[in-house]
């Protein structure tokens, strides 16, 4: 075979070649498109569903404090020779005086003198107003006194109903029958919405309110979301260490002999198992034997960590792995110990790979919702958890009651927000991996 | 060929420098081994029958060998001969290969160095190693050199250190290429660079011996010679052991020279005898470049 017949062999083979390396190109150029397309659509859904949660109609409505309806005591003052407990018991009466008032009654009066004309009665005009507003005013005068015998400008949110109707959510030509709201509060909506009495104002307590039955409109993801907070901080706490020292342990001390062999499979199988079967572990474990407290954040938080210690395991493992044995050779051949070589140089060259894994592993564990219903976290709890031993939902869990709400058309723009609430936090913290990554290879 | 053949060439007599490695000739450890210029100098470590095996295949055969104070000894023999195999039994580096299995005695001062008594962290304070390939640590010029003086608290307060840092630099050439630079990392530096450094970061703990595998096999002539100078220039504080495939290397930089082959230790004496004139033939044919 002379060089000229070589030649023309290879070139002839050459544009099959480049047309297999073309195609193969475009399979992957078209494998990523369709995977940012489904998570654009996915994005673009929840977005557009989601945002419009953020504003919910506010009434800006001018109270007045009518000393008829609001009769009550002065607020009592400490006296000369009152004991602090006696004082507190005094105080206490007097709220409880405080509450029993008829602040209905002030709400519906500042409706009505928003809009004189309106033929709305008490109960309809109220309907527009969420149930919360009276709790507002009460505490308004719990703190301040004085203000009984004012007119004050107070914004109050309107109900979930009316927040429905003026956005559309309701479909405005169905018959009396199937609307929430009555014909005379729609109008008194409406009316005040032309004449600017109800905006649409950023809705600041979907972060700080608590969830709310009796008040949807009110309802927020504060609880929720210091639950999910409390539970990050046990998995964080339990799973980074516990992890990686097993990983540490296995990978540079451990003999290898059948006994690691089956832990390493073992921890394989663990990363495989299905979430829910935590739930059901940590019932049995946490709760029927340590006798932890149903639906708390630590029980939930450690669930978690038993789902994210293999991921941490098993990523800190390869991270080690990975690393070059001239590395170990040369802290070795100095005469540093094994520890030494291995706290000294061989993991902080690993600190990038765990720290993603870590990562991940939590914005997961965040995201897990199965093994948390087990646990009774999807009780309905209405406060902010102190400590991580009170009761708690968590976002995710959040999402799943709020997604199970009756009221349809309020809440599934809210499942949407709180969606959006979630997703932010993820992309936040793998934001964070990100930029710690790049901060610590540039470092090494 | 066959792991006793070395006995087929038994010379009849052995001019008093020669010393080939019988293994009836070291019954007992000679204290002295005679270098060239006929100036006796006592050997710091002596290994006698080492046999190595990784797992159940033997890598080493019976090697006895004296290694003399403050002089360079070269291992030389084809690749996979075990000569890295042999240096690493020298500082217990084959304790952390996994089935690697070392038999019979190498002494250092004396005192056996497979002891449990004797700790190989400090082993390998007294043995330092310098690699084939270049492994500064991730961190620092100057992290690099203090890690050892630091980890042995040979050197606690900052100004000791620094002075260890300087001197080690200056020993292995580098000072004025890195002096202004010490915060930079170590693995930014130049190939030849980087060995320099390895070597500066071995001789910080002041070992007494130095190990060094194929130290210039990636660098340039230039950088190589710079190197075979200050191994020179170690040799007036240490006891050094190179392995090389250079015959020129070999030739130039160590007065003793030890010819491996297939796990054997087939000669070894002052390194112009062994190349000028080898007792063994296959020696001869590897020196001349026959087979190897
Ligand atoms: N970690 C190991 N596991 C198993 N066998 C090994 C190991 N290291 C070396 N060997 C074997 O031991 C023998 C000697 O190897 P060694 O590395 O000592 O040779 P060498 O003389 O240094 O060769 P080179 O000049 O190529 O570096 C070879 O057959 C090699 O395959
Ligand atoms: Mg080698």
């Amino acid at each position: 075979m002379n060089a000229q017949e070589r030649l023309s062999l290879i070139r002839a083979g050459l544009s099959a070649r480049h047309a297999r390396e073309k195609r193969f190109r475009l399979y992957g150029v078209a494998a990523i498109a369709a995977a940012l397309g489904f998570v654009a659509i996915l994005f673009g859904m929840i977005l557009v569903r989601g945002l419009p949660a953020f504003t919910q109609a506010t009434l800006s409505l001018d109270v007045a404090f009518d000393p008829a309806i609001l009769k009550v005591e002065d607020k009592p003052q400490r006296r000369e020779g009152q004991s602090p407990a006696e004082f507190r018991k005094a105080l206490l009466d007097w709220e409880r005086k405080v509450t029993m008032l008829n602040f209905n009654r002030i709400v519906e009066q500042a409706v009505r003198a928003a809009a004189p004309g309106t033929t709305a009665d008490a109960r309809q005009a109220l309907s527009i107003v969420e149930t919360n507003a009276r709790f507002q005013l009460r505490d308004m005068v719990v703190a301040d006194p004085g203000l009984i015998g004012r007119t004050v400008r107070v914004d109050m949110l309107a109900s979930a109903n009316a927040d429905n109707w003026l956005k559309g959510n309701i479909d405005r030509s169905l018959p009396d029958a199937q609307q929430q709201l009555s014909a005379p509060a729609r109008a008194l909506a409406d009316q005040l919405h032309a004449d600017g009495r109800i905006r649409f104002a950023f809705a600041w307590h979907i972060f700080t309110n608590v969830d709310s039955r009796s008040a949807p409109a009110a309802a927020g993801l504060a609880g929720a979301f210091v639950g999910s907070l409390y539970m990050m901080l046990v998995v964080i706490v339990l799973a980074v260490p516990i992890g990686v020292m097993s990983a540490v342990y296995l990978e540079e001390f451990a003999p290898k002999n059948r006994f690691t062999d089956l832990i390493e499979v073992n921890i394989n199988n663990l990363a495989a198992v299905p979430s829910i079967v935590f739930g059901l572990l940590g019932a049995a474990v946490f709760i029927n034997w340590f006798r932890l407290p149903l639906s708390a954040p630590l029980v939930g938080g450690l669930v978690l960590t038993l789902m994210t210690l293999p991921t941490v395991i098993i990523a800190t493992r390869s991270a080690l792995r990975a690393v070059p044995p001239s590395l170990r050779q040369a802290a070795l051949g100095l005469g540093a110990s094994r520890t030494q070589t291995v706290f000294h140089h061989v993991l902080p060259v690993t600190y990038p790979g765990i720290l993603t894994a870590t990562i991940i592993g939590v914005a997961q564990a965040l995201g897990e919702t199965a093994p948390l219903l087990l646990i009774g976290m999807n009780a309905f709890v209405a406060q902010v958890p102190a400590t991580p031993l009170d009761q708690s939902t968590a976002l995710p869990v959040q999402i799943y009651l709020w997604q199970g709400n009756e009221n349809r058309n309020f809440f599934e723009a809210r499942t949407s927000a709180a969606i959006i609430v979630l997703l932010a936090l993820m992309l936040t913290l793998n934001a964070i991996a990100i930029f710690l990554r790049t901060r610590l290879e540039k470092r090494a | 060929m066959t792991t006793n053949a070395r006995t087929e060439a038994t010379p009849m007599h052995m001019p008093a420098e020669r010393i080939v490695p019988q293994s009836d000739l070291y019954e007992t450890p000679s204290s002295t081994v005679r270098t060239p210029d006929a100036e006796p100098r006592p050997a710091r470590i002596v290994a006698r029958k080492v046999n190595v095996f990784y797992g159940a295949k033997q890598a080493l055969f019976d090697v006895s060998i004296d290694i003399p104070e403050r002089a360079v000894t070269a291992f030389i023999g084809p690749s996979g001969c075990g000569k890295s195999t042999f240096l690493r039994c020298l500082n217990r580096m084959n304790d952390t290969i996994e089935g690697c299995r070392v038999t019979g005695t190498i002494r250092l001062d004396g005192a056996d160095i497979a002891d449990p008594a004797l700790d190989p962290v400090e082993l390998r304070a007294r043995v330092g190693m310098v690699f084939q390939k270049p492994n500064p640590f991730p961190k620092s010029i100057y992290e690099n050199v203090a890690y050892g003086p630091r980890i042995h608290g040979l050197a606690r307060a900052r100004a000791d250190l620094d002075a260890v840092v300087e001197s080690s630099l200056r020993k292995a050439g580098l000072w004025g290429e890195v002096k202004d630079r010490l915060n930079e990392p170590g693995t930014g530096l130049s190939g030849g660079q980087q060995q320099r450094l390895c070597i500066a970061r071995a001789i910080a703990v002041s070992p007494e011996v130095i190990l060094m595998d194929e130290p210039c096999s990636a660098l340039d002539p230039i950088a190589t010679a710079r190197i075979e100078e200050l191994i020179d220039e170690l040799t007036q504080n240490f006891t050094i052991v190179i392995v090389t495939h250079s015959m020129q290397q070999a030739a130039r930089v160590s007065q003793r020279t030890a010819f491996f082959h297939l796990g054997n230790l087939v000669e070894e004496g002052p390194t112009d005898m062994i190349f000028t004139g080898p007792l063994e033939k296959r020696t001869q044919d590897y020196i001349t470049g026959r087979f190897g």
